[in-house]
């Protein structure tokens, strides 16, 4: 079997000895794969009559056509699928919440997780939010994005007349500040090991792996030290 | 004279040799011994199970008590393989219940498995004792549950890192009253709350219980429960490690961890909080593995637990662990064999964690015995590597992964091939090597020169032409994986080693330079070989030879095509090929 095979190589591939070279300083004839093409149908002529296989589908592959699936995974923002090679379940273990890992199946596609909420309180605001992390790449878009969802309902807690509608939401005072920390208000949130910190001060990235909530609190209660759970030392500014 | 030697004394001596590969060599000695030894086999490994078919399996081995079958490429691990592409172990289960009715231990890695062929397994083999799952998907806890409910003899049940839908804690209460038999459970892959009262019951009733693995929504309150029942345990896989402040949760633990003097293995610690850490300070001298690598603790803390710890063999953690707790484990843990450090974040360098290639090249240093390294980092040097490669000459297995793709060294910015060429050379008996950082075709060549024992190679954004393949495929005499993405390779070195390929299980090369064409020409010159080609986009023309493939996974085979491709994958029309 050796012996018969490597005929057929000897004879298909001259231009493979011309990349060994015999010094041992290689190099590479860049024009090689393009050879490809016109060695390959010398290559055909020895073989056999040119065209009698077929590279086709089976029966079930006919009228094959891309699922949709596919499409939407081209789509999401990459960091290259499958890099680095470290398994899903592996993935987030520092951004986790203490709850089990979901019960369905996830299809992890790329190295990114779908959809990561967290909750979001408002100082003065009961019912809090879910904002989903991985829909931004920056603290800009975060902090609009924690604008609009409050927006509205502080100005509801503070419109004494009732009866607001809903809507058109721009004319309510926007929450400023959050941005560069000199405002009203103050995006905090609580990290992996429990600690209450400032939103702003690591990478994007980094402060995704670590955060479990967020709160927007009002600025001056920064420079208190106050009681914010079981395990909080202080406030770290 | 040997041939006057009766059947039976033959198939006597042949019991004592249960390693596979021996049991090939026996097998082709002669006729007879080729006869006496298919009768006797009692344990197959088919690393492939598309190389060869159920029914071939059954015709020539049929006693056998054991299967343990691998389906999905590896790289299925991290995605790069799509749904749908296969492994289903239906066609072998249901071969198999019907021939193999002794059949007691089925193993199944990356397979897919439906909760109708648990059923079937569960019905089919009277004295089945082991199921193994390992990385399988397809099925759900009503599986589950027909395999307690039916399998009265089952000793191990273990759906190590196995994607389970999870219909009902409740599997676990269909073990029958009179089930005494487990010695090992892993279900740490569960997502959800199992029913607590059924896994006490169950353990309660398990006196041989060696090996626990718990899921992480088993509450470390209930834990000290747990492990009063079953104090002979000696692997143990915590669920999640914290709750609260509870001094009666630590004290019961501490007490109970007190009472486990088999214990050799700890696993488990999601969500670990540090004050709990000291329950389990009292079986640390004896623990031979620990595995930490679910645990966001800090190196100090970790440092502790390894500093408690001198006969570990086996540690699996987090890059928490920085370099100052890895020059911990060179002092302190002599007996190390392997090290896995994972990394905490995936992409960018956590300011906080201060994990280098020195870590590395102090466990080499300091533990002797060191001989299987898996390492993600961020930088890399070519004078680390080479202290590594003469600190471990002993190394088989090296897989380091440099996270940010084409990392050069990070002292000179020149390639990392001198480096990972200082690790081939001098670990001579490396059998498993991945490599990463910025690497030309020259790495490449030294891989092909010295490598001769490698028998698995990953390749990920390396080299600059075909030359790099080339030097792999006809130095590396024993390579038998080779798995390659993002890397200029293209149809030259593969039609000049087509040979090479049938002496190996299987190869797989995605987003590099290999044309349909030299697809074609590699199946038809090649017809013990599966030539695979995925597109998955759809945007494949195969008339056009010089159109680039997405994805080629290549394997020998003697089944021939598969009958159970999805519609995304290519291959040659077999009926219309060139009969030689």
């Amino acid at each position: 079997m050796e012996g018969g095979y490597s005929r057929v190589v000897e004879d298909v591939h001259p231009q493979l000895l011309d990349l060994i070279p015999n010094e041992r300083n290689w190099f590479v004839k860049k024009d090689n794969n393009n050879n490809i093409e016109g060695d390959e149908k010398k290559l055909e002529l020895r073989l056999g009559p040119p065209g009698v296989e077929d590279w086709s589908l089976s029966n079930a592959h006919k009228n094959y056509k891309s699922p949709q699936k596919a499409a939407q995974k081209r789509s999401a923002p990459a960091p290259v699928v499958g890099w680095p090679p470290v398994r899903s379940f592996r993935k987030n273990i520092a951004s986790s919440s203490s709850k089990p890992a979901p019960a369905k199946k996830e299809k992890m596609v790329d190295s990114c997780q779908k959809g990561f909420f967290v909750k979001i309180n408002m100082i003065g605001v009961p019912i809090g939010r879910k904002v989903d992390l991985n829909a931004y790449d920056s603290y800009e878009k975060l902090f609009v994005a924690v604008d609009q969802l409050f927006r509205g309902l502080l100005a509801a807690q503070n419109d004494t007349s009732g009866g607001r509608v809903n809507g058109n939401h721009e004319h309510d005072k926007a929450i400023t500040g959050l941005l560069h920390g000199n405002g009203e208000y103050s995006l905090v949130y609580e990290d992996n090991e429990g600690d209450r910190m400032l939103v702003g001060d690591v990478p994007w990235h980094m402060f995704v792996s670590s955060v479990k909530r967020l709160r927007v609190i009002k600025s001056s209660e920064i420079s208190n030290t106050c009681c914010l759970g079981s395990r909080q030392e202080n406030i770290k500014l | 004279m040997v041939y006057s030697l009766p059947e039976e004394v033959l198939e006597h001596v042949f019991s004592f040799i249960t390693s596979d590969k021996d049991r090939n060599v026996v097998s082709v000695v002669c006729k007879s011994w080729y006869e006496i030894e298919r009768w006797c086999r009692r344990k197959v490994f088919i690393g492939n199970c598309y190389a060869v078919s159920p029914a071939i399996m059954i015709r020539r081995f049929p006693e056998v008590r054991s299967v343990e079958l691998k389906g999905k490429p590896h790289f299925a691990d991290f995605n790069l393989v799509p749904e749908g592409w296969g492994g289903y172990a239906c066609s072998w289960i249901d071969e198999m219940s019907r021939s193999y009715p002794w059949l007691e231990e089925i193993r199944l890695k990356r397979m897919v498995i439906t909760d109708e062929s648990l059923e079937l397994i569960s019905t089919s083999f009277k004295n089945f004792r082991v199921l193994v799952l390992s990385s399988c998907e397809g099925f759900s806890t009503d599986g589950l549950s027909a395999i307690a409910a039916n399998c009265r003899n089952l000793r191990e049940l273990d759906l190590q890192e196995s994607e389970v839908m999870d219909l009902s804690g409740h599997w676990l209460s269909h073990f029958p009253d009179t089930f005494t038999s487990l010695e090992s459970l892993n279900m740490s892959c569960l997502g959800s709350e199992v029913s607590f009262s059924a896994l006490e019951r169950l353990v309660a009733m398990s006196p041989n219980l060696k090996t626990l693995r718990l899921n992480r929504a088993v509450p470390l309150g209930k834990l000290s429960t747990l492990l009063q029942q079953a104090p002979q345990l000696v692997e143990l896989g915590t669920g999640a490690y914290s709750s609260g402040i509870r001094s009666d949760v630590y004290s019961a633990l501490s007490k109970a961890f007190l009472g486990c003097k088999e214990l050799k293995g700890l696993s488990g610690f999601w969500d670990v909080d540090p004050s709990y850490l000291p329950a389990f300070f009292s079986v640390c001298s004896r623990l031979t593995t620990l595995n930490l690598s679910y645990a966001t603790i800090r190196s100090p803390d970790i440092t502790k637990v390894i500093n408690l710890c001198p006969n570990l063999q086996r540690l699996l953690v987090l890059d928490h662990i920085e370099d100052s707790g890895l020059n911990a484990l060179a002092l302190s843990c002599k007996n190390l064999q392997e090290l896995r450090v994972f990394p905490s974040d995936m992409y960018v360098a956590d300011a906080n964690v201060t994990l280098t290639e020195q870590g590395l090249v102090s466990v080499t240093q300091g533990c002797p015995k060191l001989q299987s390294v898996l390492y993600f980092c961020h930088q890399m040097s070519n004078s680390a590597l080479i202290t590594i490669a003469k600190n471990r000459p002993n190394l088989t297995c090296f897989r380091l992964c440099i996270i940010e793709p084409r990392t050069p060294d990070y002292l000179t910015h020149e390639p990392l091939d001198i480096g990972f060429g200082a690790i081939v050379k001098h670990c001579k008996n490396l059998s498993r090597l991945s490599l990463s950082g910025l690497l030309t075709d020259r790495v490449f060549e030294y891989i092909g020169t010295h490598a001769k024992k490698l028998d698995m190679l990953s390749i990920a954004f390396a080299g600059d032409s075909d030359l790099g393949l080339h030097h792999v495929l006809s130095g590396c005499e024993s390579l038998k994986k080779l798995e390659i993405r993002d890397c200029p390779f293209g149809d030259t070195a593969l039609l000049a080693n087509v040979a090479k390929l049938a002496t190996m299980r299987s190869l797989w090369m995605s987003s590099c330079a290999v044309s349909i064409g030299a697809c074609k020409i590699l199946s038809r010159k090649m017809p013990m070989l599966n030539v695979e080609v995925i597109d998955e986009n759809g945007t494949l023309n195969p008339k056009l030879d010089n159109c680039l493939v997405e994805k080629l996974y290549v394997y020998r085979t003697v089944a021939g095509p598969r009958s159970d491709m999805p519609g995304y994958i290519w291959t040659m029309d077999r009926d219309s090929a060139n009969k030689i």
